[in-house]
C-alpha cells in the first residue's frame, strides 16, 4: 500500500522549474544552493504550508508550553461545552477543559508512539532487509515468506494481536503498530541492497579485499538509506492514522491523558451537540498527517528532480 | 496453452495453503509465545473478579491445554485447526468458529457495501479525472484521494454521524437494521480504499493511452468514450484488479473501526471486545479468518488475471 501512496505528484510538478535539466559543472556555492532552496519552495506554497504545520507539531510535542500554557486535564466545570471562540480556539469540553491545549499536549503522547512505532519498523525491518539483500540465498528466500505472510495479515489485525498479547498503553501501542508495518521496509531495503550489492563500486571494494562488513557498513548502507527513510517519513503519516485508531478504540493510554484519538473518543458521547470535541482533534491529524505525506512526496521526486 | 493454465492455477493454490500455514504459525508465535500463557494472562486481573487460586489455574491450563510444551501444543492446535476446530473462547467456552460464523452477516453487509462504494467512487473518479479535458478539474480530481487516505476513519465515521444523522437527520446514527442503517458505515469504510482504487486506477489509465494501439483505435475514428472505457479500460484494470483484491482482503480490518464508530454489532466488534478481555484463540481464530478471506480473495484475483490478460497464464509477467 505504502508505495502506491508515494508515487502520485501534481501532474506539473517536474515541470514547474526552469531549467531543471541543466547539469552543473562546479559544486555549487552556499549561497546558489539557498537561492535553489528558496527558489524551490516558492514554487510550492503547499510545502511550506506543510512544513509549518509539521514544526507547530513538533513544537507542541517538545515544548507544548510555548503554544498552550495551560495545564490540559484542568478545567472549568461552569465553562464546559462552549463552542469555539477566542477565548477556547478549539471550544471546551463536559469538564471545561480547554480543547486546544488538550490537542497540543496530546501531541507528545500521540507523537512519541508514532516515533517509536517509525523506528522499530525502520530498525527491525531495514536489518532484515539488508541481512536477506546482502546475505541472499536461502536466508533470503526464509526471511522473504516471513514478510509474504506479515504482508498477508492485515496491519491493524497484526497489531490487535499484539496488543492481546502485550497488554495496553502508549508504547505498546506503538510497539505492535510499529511491528505491523515492519514487512514493507524489509522489502523496500532488500531491494535497494540487492540493486547496490551488484553495483561496481562495490565490486570494486570487494575487489581490494575490503571486509565484508566493511563494505555493508561503508558502501551499501548509506546508499539504500535513501528510499527506505523516504518510505520513513510516509509511514509516519501512516502511523499517526493507526496509532490515534488504536487510541481510539481504547488501547492507549488511559483516560485522563489527551492523546489525539482518545480526545476524540471522548468526544463521541457529545457529538449530537458539541461537534468541536471530534472535529478538532480530528481536523488536527488530519492536517499533520496530510503535511507528512506532502513533505514525502517532496523528498521522494521533486526535490531530485527540480535540482 | 492446455498445461499452463492448470499449472498456474495449482501453483496460486500451493502459495495461498502455504500462506495461511504461516499465518497460522506467526499468530501462535505472536499470542502464546510472548506474555506466558492466557489462563495465567486472564486470572492475573484481565477479567474482574476476585483472582483465581493456583489450584484453579493448573485446572484450567490442563482444560485448554496450556500445560503441555510450545511444540505440543502447536501441533495440536494446528491438527485441530485443520479440521476447522479452531478451540473454544477462553470468556465463555464458545467455539471459536461458531462465534466468529454468528458475528458474520451483519460485517458481511457493510464489507459489501464498502466494497460497492470504494469501486463506484474510485472507478469513477478516475476514469473522470482522465477523461475530462479541463487541467484544473484534473487537478482537483487527483487531489482528492490522497486528501481522503489522510483522513482517519474513524473520524470521517463521526463526521458523517454528525451531518447526516444529527444535522440532517436523513439517516440513523447507530445500529444493524434496514438499509438506511448500512449507508453511513459502507461510506465511511469505502471511502480510503476507494481513494487507493483511483490513484492506481488513474495512473494506468494515464499510461495506457499514450500507447500506440490507443492511437490506432483514435486513428480509426473510434469515438474518444469508446477508447477510454472499451480500449483502454480492460488493460488499464489490471494493475487496479491488484489493489481491489488488497483492498477487499482487508476489509475485515477495516470493519474493527467502523463497527466500533457506528456501534454495530459484527466480527469487527467480536475482535475489540475478544482483544478487550485477551481472548486469545478468539483473537487468533479471527487472524486465522482474516488471513483466510485475503488469500482466498487474492486467489480469486489470480483467476481473474488470465481472462482479462491470457498471457499472465503462460508465465510472460504482466505488464504493470
Amino acid at each position: 500500500m505504502t508505495e502506491l501512496l508515494i508515487r502520485e505528484g501534481p501532474p506539473d510538478s517536474s515541470g514547474t522549474a526552469p531549467g531543471s535539466s541543466v547539469a552543473l559543472p562546479t559544486p555549487p556555492t552556499r549561497r546558489e544552493r539557498l537561492h535553489r532552496v528558496l527558489r524551490f519552495l516558492g514554487h510550492r506554497p503547499g510545502l511550506v504550508v506543510a512544513s509549518l504545520v509539521v514544526l507547530l507539531v513538533l513544537v507542541a510535542a517538545f515544548a507544548p508550553g510555548v503554544l498552550a500554557p495551560g495545564d490540559p486535564n484542568i478545567g472549568v466545570v461552569a465553562e464546559k461545552l462552549r463552542p469555539p471562540s477566542a477565548a477556547h480556539l478549539f471550544g471546551t469540553d463536559y469538564l471545561g477543559r480547554d480543547v486546544y491545549t488538550r490537542v497540543v499536549h496530546g501531541a507528545s503522547l500521540s507523537l512519541q508512539a508514532t516515533v517509536i512505532a517509525v523506528a522499530v519498523a525502520l530498525l527491525v525491518g531495514g536489518l532484515l532487509g539488508l541481512l536477506a539483500g546482502f546475505v541472499g540465498r536461502w536466508v533470503d528466500e526464509a526471511l522473504m515468506r516471513v514478510v509474504d505472510v506479515l504482508l498477508s495479515i492485515p496491519a491493524i489485525l497484526l497489531s490487535l494481536a499484539l496488543i492481546t498479547a502485550l497488554g495496553y498503553g502508549t508504547v505498546k501501542v506503538a510497539i505492535a503498530v510499529g511491528v505491523a508495518s515492519v514487512a514493507s521496509f524489509a522489502r523496500v531495503m532488500r531491494a535497494e541492497t540487492m540493486r547496490i550489492r551488484r553495483s561496481t563500486y562495490v565490486e570494486a571494494a570487494r575487489s581490494v579485499g575490503t571486509r565484508w562488513y566493511v563494505t555493508l557498513w561503508r558502501h551499501v548502507l548509506p546508499n539504500a538509506a535513501g528510499p527506505v527513510l523516504v518510505l520513513a517519513v510516509l509511514e509516519f503519516g501512516l502511523a499517526i492514522l493507526a496509532v490515534s485508531s488504536l487510541s481510539f478504540l481504547g488501547y492507549g493510554a488511559p483516560p485522563p491523558a489527551p492523546e489525539w484519538g482518545s480526545l476524540i473518543a471522548e468526544g463521541r458521547n457529545y457529538l449530537a451537540t458539541s461537534w468541536w470535541l471530534c472535529a478538532m482533534p480530528g481536523l488536527t491529524i488530519a492536517a499533520t498527517v496530510l503535511s507528512v505525506n506532502r513533505i514525502s512526496r517532496a523528498l521522494d521526486g521533486e526535490w531530485s528532480g527540480a535540482r | 496453452m492446455t498445461g499452463t493454465l492448470p499449472r498456474y492455477l495449482l501453483r496460486r493454490l500451493g502459495t495461498a495453503v502455504a500462506v495461511l500455514w504461516a499465518a497460522y504459525t506467526v499468530s501462535f508465535v505472536v499470542l502464546y509465545l510472548l506474555p506466558g500463557d492466557p489462563v495465567t494472562t486472564m486470572a492475573s486481573g484481565g477479567l474482574d473478579g476476585e483472582p483465581l487460586t493456583p489450584e484453579q489455574i493448573e485446572a484450567l491450563k490442563a482444560r485448554y491445554g496450556f500445560d503441555k510444551p510450545l511444540i505440543v501444543q502447536y501441533g495440536t492446535r494446528l491438527w485441530a485447526a485443520l479440521h476447522g476446530d479452531l478451540g473454544a473462547s477462553i470468556q465463555n467456552g464458545q467455539e471459536v468458529r461458531s462465534a466468529i460464523l454468528e458475528a458474520l452477516p451483519p460485517t458481511v453487509q457493510i464489507a459489501l457495501g464498502g466494497l460497492l462504494v470504494a469501486v463506484v467512487l474510485g472507478g469513477g473518479l478516475a476514469i473522470a479525472a482522465t477523461y475530462t479535458s479541463q487541467r484544473w478539474l484534473r487537478q482537483l480530481l487527483m487531489a482528492l484521494p490522497s486528501l481522503a487516505v489522510s483522513l482517519p476513519v474513524f473520524w470521517v465515521g463521526l463526521m458523517l454521524v454528525q451531518i447526516f444523522a444529527f444535522g440532517l437527520r436523513w439517516l440513523p446514527s447507530v445500529g444493524a437494521s434496514g438499509f438506511p442503517a448500512l449507508v453511513l458505515p459502507s461510506i465511511t469504510l469505502g471511502l480510503p480504499m476507494g481513494a487507493l482504487l483511483a490513484q492506481v486506477l488513474a495512473k494506468s489509465l494515464t499510461t495506457v493511452l499514450d500507447e500506440p494501439y490507443v492511437q490506432t483505435a483514435r486513428a480509426k475514428g473510434a469515438g474518444r468514450a469508446a477508447i477510454h472505457l472499451r480500449h483502454a479500460l480492460q488493460n488499464a484494470a489490471i494493475p487496479a484488479l491488484t489493489v481491489l483484491g488488497y483492498v477487499a482482503g482487508n476489509l475485515l480490518a477495516g470493519t474493527v473501526v467502523v463497527e466500533t464508530v457506528f456501534t454495530r454489532p459484527g466480527l469487527g466488534r467480536l475482535t475489540v471486545q475478544a482483544v478487550g478481555v485477551q481472548d486469545i484463540p478468539l483473537v487468533q481464530g479471527i487472524v486465522l479468518f482474516a488471513s483466510l478471506v485475503f488469500v482466498g480473495v487474492n486467489l480469486l484475483v489470480d483467476l481473474i488475471y488470465p481472462v482479462l490478460d491470457p498471457r499472465i497464464a503462460e508465465g510472460v509477467p504482466a505488464t504493470s
